[in-house]
């Protein structure tokens, strides 16, 4: 052999299932391997293909942060043939992983700026990411804000961590749901997030939009935070193109003269807005 | 370039001798109306008189099907056994100019940034002996995309068929030359001075400007309804990609029983509906002009942007077998004429 397989896997063991909202499960994976395990690095907002031995190979950002070392977490919904196969796993199970892939959120280049999150539905996860590593460093970072929303109050993602991030006085958390998606005892907003977004008026000084959702969610908010002042550099995304080598080969994630598996998932509005609109 | 003579009724020695010191042959066979690679031993097992194979040698390296990984299910666990890959030196004869320039195009894809070792493998194995064009057809348009019937660029010899009996073979490179050293007497010198092949060579007529299309090709870009016309007659059938000397495009797949799989891969195209599904319904390029504005834009744009060669040789195939007529030269010639 010349080089590695770059196809070959990593064996990971599910050390840990959250049932999140209907569908939607957190995979908690250790390297079966503890050498390959610490040798293992990674970055805020790379992503891995993650295989079930049979079925085959589906794409997630790493929803854990590279603070939290000796594991990392996906989140995922149950929808095509593999997802459908994952969520049939149980704890103990093994699956395979490659990664970590693609490029990263520049979190060091932030330091001292304020940071928006915004989220829809089960795309809080890439974000989730972020939002741990800055807060495991927390006093590099100016104010944090997280605007998150979901259809209802089930369909939220991570509820146990939304609590915890409402608990600390260092974080500001608006949640909101659909109208119509909200229980009687619901605290939070209701309405659309570009809604919210509007309403809550995130200051542009010196700050670093993060948006992640749905693409209805992320077209109806990109002219909120222009109206706010908010430059095409300022805003970040993460794109979801399918993929399946995951190194640039395939051909499938091609936008442009981009990869989405090399040259994003990481992009700016700026940067978008510069490819077609194929993604 | 050092140049020899070859005579063809010596093509069966220089075989004799390749396979004697354990290289397998692949050339040009006939297979019904088709002309295909396959295994060879003599050159008479091999066509003669065809202006372009009906595919190209893609294959040797590049598999049609590839295994990347073989895994075995031992109750809960899951065992991977790395897949070796190990690769006869092969000979690839008889394939034109066209075919020899897309391997760099192949090569490109696989070996930027993460290193494909299949691929890499098999290349790094594989001698080019290529025949020079004295014939050509109208769908062939090498010299509109910077190749030509005689260019030796990838080959590592160049034969030319001189007359009814000789090739002039030119030494393009190291491993063209350690052919040449495998039977020494096969290969005479060439008698007064530098031999002009040209005269023999097929006329191909340039059909387009190359850098006035690449000029024009991000300006058109947005024009959906030009995509939309070129397209019209497209079946999205993915035979183009299929027969194309240069596209890389693949999927990748599991198969598996209750005892263990494999991981594998298998040519995909740009074409097909299916390529760029989402899961949730959502396809970024859903209309047939859009997917053939992507071939066309990888090809000629993306493709040199990003890895500094365009992504077509001008073998003509996708033309030549397309079951509903499409015709890339002249799509490219009306692009070219749009910048005008």
């Amino acid at each position: 052999m010349i080089a590695p397989n770059i196809y070959k896997p990593y064996l990971m063991r599910i050390e840990k299932i959250t049932d999140e909202a209907p569908g939607i499960k957190t995979f908690r994976l250790v390297f079966t391997d503890e050498q390959e395990g610490r040798d293992f690095r990674f970055k805020a907002g790379q992503f891995g293909e993650y295989g079930v031995f049979g079925e085959g190979e589906c794409t997630f950002c790493i929803a854990s942060s590279p603070t939290r070392t000796g594991y990392i977490e996906c989140t995922f919904r149950q929808a095509g043939r593999v997802t459908s196969a994952l969520a049939d796993r149980e704890e103990g199970d093994l699956i395979g992983f490659r990664g970590p892939y693609g490029n990263t959120f520049p979190i060091d280049d932030w330091q001292g700026k304020n940071l928006i999150f915004i989220a829809g539905g089960i795309a809080l996860p890439p974000l989730r990411c972020v939002i741990w590593n800055v807060l495991d460093l927390r006093d590099r970072y100016g104010d944090v804000t997280i605007v998150y929303g979901a259809r209802t109050v089930d369909d939220l993602v991570y509820k146990h961590e939304l609590e915890e991030w409402r608990r600390r006085g260092d974080v500001k958390l608006i949640t909101t749901v659909d109208p119509g998606g909200e229980t009687p005892d619901w605290t939070g907003e209701v309405g659309f997030v570009p809604t919210i977004v509007e309403k809550q008026a995130p200051s542009a000084a010196n700050a670093v939009a993060l948006v992640c959702g749905p693409p209805i969610m992320i077209k109806l908010t990109l002219p909120v935070l222009a109206k706010l002042d908010f430059t095409p550099d300022q805003i970040y995304t993460t794109l979801e193109n399918r993929m399946k080598c995951g190194v640039g080969k395939c051909g499938r994630c091609n936008v442009g003269k981009y990869f989405v598996c090399k040259d994003g998932p990481v992009f700016t509005l700026a940067q978008l807005n510069d490819l077609p609109p194929e993604y | 370039m050092e140049q020899r003579l070859l005579k063809r009724e010596s093509v069966g020695q220089l075989f004799a001798k390749l396979a004697d010191a354990g290289w397998r042959i692949v050339g040009p066979c006939r297979s019904g109306e088709a002309v295909v690679f396959k295994d060879v031993h003599a050159p008479q097992e091999m066509a003669a008189d065809y202006v372009q194979t009906t595919l190209s040698p893609k294959s040797v390296v590049f598999p049609r099907y590839e295994l990347l990984l073989r895994y075995r299910f031992e109750g809960k666990d899951v065992k991977i056994d790395d897949e070796q890959i190990t690769v006869v030196p092969t000979v690839i004869f008889g394939l034109r100019p066209c075919d020899a320039r897309s391997l760099a195009v192949l090569n490109a894809v696989f070996s930027w940034d993460y290193q494909d070792v299949f691929f890499k493998t098999r290349l790094e194995n594989t001698t080019i002996i290529t025949v020079s064009c004295t014939t050509s057809d109208p769908y062939c348009f090498c010299t509109s995309v910077n190749g030509g019937p005689g260019d030796p660029q990838g080959s590592d010899l160049l034969l030319t068929p001189f007359d009814a009996d000789e090739y002039l073979v030119e030494i393009v490179t190291d491993r063209g030359r350690a052919i040449v050293d495998q039977a020494p007497e096969l290969f005479a010198p060439a008698a007064g001075g530098e031999v002009n092949k040209v005269r023999v060579l097929a006329d191909v007529p340039v059909r387009f400007e190359m850098s006035r299309l690449v000029e024009c090709l991000p300006r058109v870009f947005n024009d959906e309804a030009f995509w939309a016309e070129q397209a019209m007659r497209c079946l999205g059938c993915g035979a183009c990609a299929f027969l194309c000397p240069a596209c890389a495009c693949f999927d990748i797949q599991d198969e598996a029983d209750r005892q263990g799989g494999v991981r594998y891969r298998c040519w995909d195209s740009c074409g097909l509906s299916l390529f760029t599904l989402h899961t949730s319904g959502h396809n970024p390029r859903t209309t047939q002009g859009q997917r053939w504005r992507q071939r066309v834009m990888h090809k000629f744009s993306y493709f040199k942007d990003r890895l500094g060669t365009i992504a077509c040789v001008g073998c003509g195939r996708c033309s030549r077998s397309c079951p509903a007529d499409m015709n890339l030269a002249e799509h490219l010639q009306a692009l070219a004429e749009t910048s005008a």
